[in-house]
């Protein structure tokens, strides 16, 4: 395949096109895509960097059992003379402020608002998005949510500053278990990035259905275009759910209502279905780009089409809707009866399949390929096996006579981060590395990059595995000191965690790298096997692409 | 090929419920052949303790001695890999099912799926096969790795479910009952067939722990005691915020939860000490409201009782707890009675869950 620049009687114009607007036109009310996109992925990694330290404190507070560092850090925050409490609530603040920013303020922003804006236009052949200035308002009311969500650390909420209630913020401990003003700081924030995420599904849906070129049928897209339709629907019809539920909470918080207290005939576990049927969508909200970005990245390097390219959507669909009817099994220890739990049970174990279909599908698209082990392809190659592992602690959690003694340990922490922070975050690295210098025209380094990839791989597999064991052993969630007996493997686990921080400084030495001395991109710079459009373009691309539509047979 | 996939679906989802139901009732005959290591354990707090009966004083109520723990008994062991020994048979056929089925399954899984990415690493590189394949369809391989994953799911559901059904099978006439509440931060106890006194059980310091040879952040001041053998029918609930009582050597956790009445039975088949912590992340001392179970003979048990000041169901006091009311309160009729000084809660006669460990 040939690099066209698509604009072809424009060629040199997206130069100008840029130049024509200041740098705050350009950056601040932005209505191009890419643009927006890149503005998405620029908050994602700075997000990524706060939260990522916040888990460095927490591994360095776990490294050993008692009580090393909180003290000290509350004494910051607190001043001096903080009490023991206001230190314990210091770390309900870090997990619950580590879990809202990874999975509100960089996973989503990353994965949807930064490779959705980048290349769901340009794959389907769309000049934008169907709703530019709406995407716009998208990005910059994650802007206020993160600065209320940060700021909510510095004011009172209950035993001390911050938002203590977990990410999930369960009643009653977040309404009259948590005086002032922190909680509903943290929920009008999580309201402002439900808002963005709500419009940002609208306009994908929009975009998707009404601006696919000549001939893109909707059983031609490229698999990652399915896995952001999938997505934007689950946020469609999940994210009002939250808000709905976290202004229940804001009104029993502040106007006497009491939907979820039982002294008014309200209910706490109300709050829980309510949440978690949000939730539980949100966790395939998070992973099902990820499925679509390894599927472009295996077909391109086996030099493949996707195996069972329809089986592949549809799974995701499957996935999608049986991800709505599966919730409780996050309750499963909240008093639910026996018909209850032995329905969520086999509806859960039911997502296997789609998503086991989804497995064999990418290594059947391999066998035979021609395989190129770049740096997005060990990415996704690392994907696969971990998402595995993760996906299959999955299924003995699914079973709820087994998730009496799994619910809230560290067998559910070592799950969700198998399949998010070595599934996502993997398909992100592998999106990343794959789409690096199509979005700035420069190359990043190959040894950096396998350099980034083994050591994160070494890294993150020696934090998560060690608490498969601790939650065995019977070690609680969301502690911040535990019994001498469950030291050894902590340790480990924090060992880990540097490792994975030392990776992260080659990653940015990379981009660095890239900026300064990375080669130019040429527009197709993957070769045979990169059949979507955005190889069509130059590296990066115009400014506007596709004014004239681009037709697909 | 879609219709075909959700008829089987439909099959499995159907059937694997009915099948496990219908089976659910007779003992597992499997679990026994797991049982673990603890009989070793056990003989050193039972020696403890027949060493104590003789001696007691017929005319003052005097409690057991408390039972220390036992290393690996009960409680976590550093470095360890799976799962903390079972005292329940339903905690024991649990275990069995993880490390018996889902265990395997899954390491064979990872494994399958590791070997088959090996080896297509291997043998599809660019330099070992130059020239791709345009293969993007294969209708039997397709059905394939729909179906069996479909068996595998169906052979793992089966005694899931009726293990749930175990879990939930109620507690009988003879089990005891006892009121579990949780607070920030410690937990109360209240026997309601035996008088209804209470327990608080608090943390104990770091040093108190250690003076009394009791692990860190495990060890408590008062504990929960119950008699071995004998079913406990728990009524769980908070008095704040929601908390989850947990004791994962018995397979247990219930979730304290505001105006509920949760209810989880157990039947502990060894005594010794166990120690659990609270599960539901409840505010900045989370990680300090441990729960420490003593299970003990069902002769200490009385004792016990009566050093509390209670009265065994059905007995006279072995002390004078003052007048005693003629009388004796059933067992019965005491868990009717308990749940209505609970506030706001649903129908006590119908718990909101009922399982049994």
């Amino acid at each position: 395949m040939t690099t066209v620049a698509a604009t072809h009687d424009h060629a040199h114009d997206h130069h100008d096109a840029d130049h024509h607007l200041g740098f705050f036109a350009r950056w601040f009310m932005s209505t191009n895509h890419k643009d927006i996109g890149t503005l998405y992925l620029i908050f994602a990694i700075l997000a990524g960097i706060i939260g990522g330290a916040i888990s460095g404190m927490m591994r360095a507070e776990l490294a050993q059992p008692g009580i090393q560092y909180l003290t000290t850090w509350a004494a910051m925050v607190e001043g001096e003379g903080a009490s023991i409490d206001q230190a314990y609530h210091l770390w309900n603040v870090l997990i619950t402020a580590h879990g809202l920013i990874m999975v509100f303020f960089m996973v989503m922003p990353a994965l949807i608002g930064g490779f959705g804006n980048w290349f769901i236009p340009i794959m389907i052949g769309a000049p934008d998005m169907a709703f530019p200035r709406m995407n716009n308002v998208s990005f910059w009311l994650l802007v206020p949510a993160f600065i209320l969500l940060l700021g909510s650390a510095f004011v009172p909420g209950g035993t001390g500053l911050g938002a203590g209630t977990g990410w999930t913020v369960y009643a009653p401990l977040s309404t009259y278990g948590s005086q002032g003003p922190a909680v509903d700081m943290a929920i009008f924030s999580l309201h402002l990035a439900g808002a963005s995420s709500i419009m940002g599904a609208i306009n994908f849906i929009t975009t998707i259905f009404n601006m696919r070129a000549p001939g893109m049928t909707l059983h031609k897209m490229p698999l990652f275009v399915w896995s952001v339709l999938v997505t934007a629907f689950l946020l469609l019809l999940a994210l009002p759910v939250l808000a709905a539920a976290i202004t229940m909470l804001l009104t029993d918080r502040n106007f006497g209502t009491t939907f979820f207290d039982p002294a008014g005939g309200g209910d706490p576990v109300l709050y829980q279905h309510l949440f978690w049927f949000f939730g539980h969508p949100e966790v395939y909200i998070m992973i099902l780009p990820g499925f679509g970005i390894v599927s472009q990245i295996i077909s391109t390097f086996s030099k493949k089409p996707i195996f069972g390219y329809l089986g592949m959507a549809y799974a995701m669909v499957a996935i999608g809707v049986v991800g709505f009817v599966v919730w409780a099994h996050h309750m499963f220890t909240t008093g639910l009866d026996v018909n209850t739990k032995m329905y969520f049970t086999a509806a859960t174990m039911v997502i296997a399949v789609p998503t086991g279909i989804k497995i064999f599908s990418w290594i059947a698209t391999m066998w035979g390929g021609s395989i190129r082990f770049t740096v997005p392809m060990v990415w996704s190659l690392g994907f696969i096996f971990m998402f595995t592992v993760g996906g299959v602690t999955g299924v003995v959690l699914a079973n709820g006579g087994v998730d009496n003694y799994m619910h809230d340990t560290y067998y559910v922490v070592a799950h969700f981060h198998y399949v998010l922070s070595l599934g996502a975050v993997f398909s992100l690295f592998g999106g990343f590395t794959y789409w690096f210098a199509k979005m700035s025209g420069r190359h990043l380094n190959e040894f950096l990059g396998h350099l980034h990839f083994w050591v994160f791989f070494l890294g993150v597999n020696i934090i998560f595995f060690p608490m498969h064991f601790l939650g065995l052993q019977g070690m609680p969630r969301r502690y911040p000191d535990y019994p001498d007996a469950f030291a050894y493997w902590n340790e480990i686990a924090s060992i880990g965690y540097a490792i994975m921080a030392g990776s992260m400084v080659i990653f940015f030495v990379n981009i660095a790298y890239a900026f300064l001395a990375g080669r130019k991109a040429e527009g197709n710079y993957w070769g045979e096997g990169a059949t979507t459009l955005e190889w069509t373009l130059s590296s990066p691309p115009p400014f506007h692409q596709f004014e004239t539509l681009p037709k697909i047979d | 090929m879609n219709k075909l996939r959700s008829a089987l679906f439909a099959i499995g989802l159907v059937l694997a419920p009915a099948v496990a139901m219908a089976q659910g009732t007779p003992a597992a005959p499997a679990p026994v052949a797991a049982a673990p290591a603890p009989v070793a354990a056990a003989p050193a707090p039972t020696a403890d303790s027949a060493a104590a009966t003789p001696a007691a004083e017929q005319a003052k109520p005097e409690a057991p001695m408390a039972l220390v723990p036992v290393d690996g008994i009960g409680q976590p062991v550093n470095g360890k890999l799976g799962i903390q020994p079972q005292v329940t048979v339903n905690g024991e056929r649990a275990q069995w099912f993880h490390d018996a089925i889902l265990l395997p399954v899954i390491t064979v899984i990872s494994l399958f799926v590791l070997g088959l990415l090996l080896w297509v690493i291997v043998r599809y590189r660019r330099a070992a096969n130059p020239v791709a394949s345009k293969t993007s369809h294969n209708t039997l391989i397709e059905i394939a790795w729909t179906l069996i994953p479909v068996i595998i799911l169906v052979v793992i559901a089966i005694p899931s479910i009726s293990l749930l059904a175990a879990q939930y099978k109620p507690a009988g006439k003879d089990a005891v009952t006892i009121k579990v509440i949780g607070h920030q931060w410690y937990w109360s106890y209240e026997y309601p067939d035996h008088g209804d006194f209470e327990i608080v059980s608090n943390m104990l310091p770091d040093a108190e722990a250690a003076k009394r040879g009791e692990p860190r952040l495990l060890a408590v001041d008062n504990r929960l005691v119950v008699p071995v053998g004998t079913e406990i029918k728990a009524i769980v609930t908070s008095e704040d915020v929601i908390h989850s009582f947990a004791v994962p050597a018995f397979w247990t956790k219930m979730d304290a939860v505001p105006g509920r009445l949760n209810e989880v039975t157990f039947k502990v088949e060894k005594e010794g000490l166990y120690y659990g912590q609270c599960s539901e992340l409840c505010g900045a001392r989370h990680a300090f409201m441990p729960i420490a179970v003593e299970v003990v003979s069902k002769e200490n048990f009385a004792k016990w009782v009566a050093a509390k000041g209670g009265k065994m169901p059905g007995a006279e006091a072995v002390a004078a707890p003052a007048a005693t009311p003629a009388p004796a309160v059933t067992p019965t009729a005491a868990p009717a009675a308990a749940p209505a000084e609970g506030a706001n809660e649903t129908a006590p006669a119908a718990p909101a869950a009922n399982t049994k460990a």
